[in-house]
């Protein structure tokens, strides 16, 4: 599929929700340069969502949504939970995987699309909560890491199983107490991060998504260079404000304390020397292209 | 041509779960063939009732789906038109009080929290709309099977809606009446029979139609 099948046949233009209409008319398929600043305009990311008020996922999700760098060739995989309630309102290709084998699908599809397409550029996107990744996917999540299976594998964290009602899960910090672990967590948050980078991920980031132009960012960054080159990972902290005992409006606070320095979710980024040196060769190309353009400007 | 043990498919509201008519030994029509209400018949035949229900419902309504609605080739193009040119031809036949209405189906994601039933309809509640612009009388055309099938019956199950399926591949036995191989020429053909029954049916005709189909027995027979 690409951005010139997403056409509505002339009859029936005049009838289609507004919606429709304007994911053919003004969507960001396409454009270069497309970002997080698309949001509330552009209707293919999201309209509404079907989670909480204030919910910091809900944000997380817009904004890697207008961060694709190619979204009318990327397919999302998702597991069971707060991220599946979203997917059905999303206009990008999703697949909703068994709970935990998020990372095994995303390896047979990105496979069998690069057998499919193969002289198109087409980008797996794993989008999964932390029970999925960590816990009961971890299996998958690591296999796929090994393999060097070139995909992005983003974890929403919100360290304890949300939906369910607040169980204890791997990334739940050292002696948090939820409505289901009355006891409190007895070992250490799961560092997962390092385990990434350990497992062969050229591209690692732990942060908060309190920053729309950092999580445009780090997303471009883990998906063009997954294109290219191994496996990303992406742990964002998106707290569940109902679970820790938060109002709607206190997730964005909730996400600044955590990413304060030395805090859990400080930024950390790890980045292996070919990555590198492949951000910095597309950061010269679209240097010169833009200096090019504005010198034809200029002659203009 | 008649299937003497057939279930009756008729316009609900039936039950929460109406039984699929498959599972109630319904067969699909042969080509050259249609349904009506689960009696296999020559394809003209289906045309024709087709027509008259359409001309006898006070709210007939088009429910393209995506197969049609989104220009994904040039067949897709064309059905877009000759189903334009249906539904225009709809309301220039129509008596007098009726109001034809052309409704899309432009996905199958589930739009909850809430659909607009105005202005689409979605495989996953079909009802809201038929239930929000009173439509007693629908076709669908363009719609995959497999979500044909689901909201075929959910409208079966909870409306007093009339359903044809205008399908491109086998034909839906849970509509009320069932074309199979759609093409151009089929949906030109249906348009042709509105145009050639026009006057012919008077205003609010289906209603006593769908009343007399109660009036008999499930299983084709008259109760007594």
């Amino acid at each position: 599929m690409s951005k010139e099948k997403i056409q509505i046949c002339e009859e029936f233009f005049d009838i289609m929700p507004p919606e429709y209409q304007a994911l053919v008319t003004n969507a960001t398929w396409g454009k270069e340069g497309r970002g997080w600043k698309d949001v509330g305009v552009n209707k293919e990311l999201i309209e509404q969502h079907s989670l909480c008020a204030g919910c910091p996922e809900s944000m997380a999700f817009r904004y890697i949504l207008a961060s694709l760098p190619n979204p009318e060739d990327t397919v999302m995989v998702g597991s069971t939970g707060c991220t599946s309630l979203v997917f059905p309102h999303v206009g990008i290709h999703n697949i909703h995987s068994l709970f935990g084998n998020q990372n095994a699908v995303a390896s047979g599809l990105k496979r069998a699309l690069t057998l499919r397409f193969p002289g198109k550029v087409k980008d797996v996107v794993v989008l999964a909560g932390d029970g999925a990744t960590v816990d009961i996917g971890l299996d998958y999540t690591l296999q796929s890491w090994f393999r060097q299976e070139k995909f992005t594998t983003i974890c929403f964290d919100n360290e304890l199983y949300a939906n369910t009602g607040g169980q204890e899960s791997g990334l739940m910090q050292k002696g948090f107490v939820a409505k289901m672990a009355p006891m409190g967590k007895q070992f250490d948050k799961v560092r997962l991060p390092e385990i990434a980078r350990e497992s062969g991920c050229v591209y690692v980031v732990n942060c908060t998504v309190s920053k729309p132009s950092l999580i445009e960012k780090v997303v471009k960054n883990a998906v063009l260079i997954a294109r290219e080159i191994g496996p990303t990972y992406l742990q964002l902290y998106t707290p569940c404000i109902l679970e820790i005992g938060k109002n709607s409006m206190e997730g964005l606070q909730e996400m600044r304390d955590a990413e304060k320095p030395g805090e859990r979710f400080a930024y950390k980024e790890y980045i292996s020397d070919q990555a590198k040196a492949f951000l910095t060769d597309l950061a010269e190309k679209e240097k010169a292209k833009k200096a090019s353009a504005k010198e034809a400007l200029a002659q203009a | 041509m008649n299937h003497p043990g057939h279930y009756m498919v008729r316009p609900g509201p039936e039950a929460f779960l109406p039984p699929a008519a498959a599972a109630m030994g319904n067969a699909l029509p042969d080509p050259g063939q249609a349904h009506i209400n689960g009696r296999i018949v020559p394809e003209e035949e289906a045309f024709q009732e087709a027509a008259r229900m359409f001309l006898g419902g006070t709210v007939p309504t088009i429910f393209p789906g995506p197969l049609v609605l989104w220009a994904w080739n040039e067949k897709a193009k064309k059905k877009a038109t000759a189903i334009k040119f249906l539904y225009d031809t709809l309301k220039e036949c129509a008596p007098a009080g009726a109001q034809p209405m052309l409704i899309p189906m432009p996905d199958y994601r589930p739009k909850y929290p809430k659909i607009n039933p105005e202005v689409e309809i979605n495989p996953n509640h079909p009802n809201l709309t038929i239930w929000h612009n009173k439509i007693d009388v629908c076709m669908f055309v363009g719609v995959h099977c497999h979500q044909a099938n689901l909201s075929l019956k959910i409208i079966r199950g909870g409306t007093n809606c009339y359903t044809i399926a205008m399908c491109a591949q086998a034909g839906h036995e849970d509509a009320c009446l069932s074309f199979r191989d759609a093409s151009v020429e089929k949906i030109m053909h249906l348009a042709e029979w509105v145009k050639k029954l026009k006057g012919t049916v008077p205003f609010g005709a289906l209603k006593k139609h769908v009343a007399a189909l109660e009036t008999q027995d499930r299983a084709g027979g008259v109760r007594s």
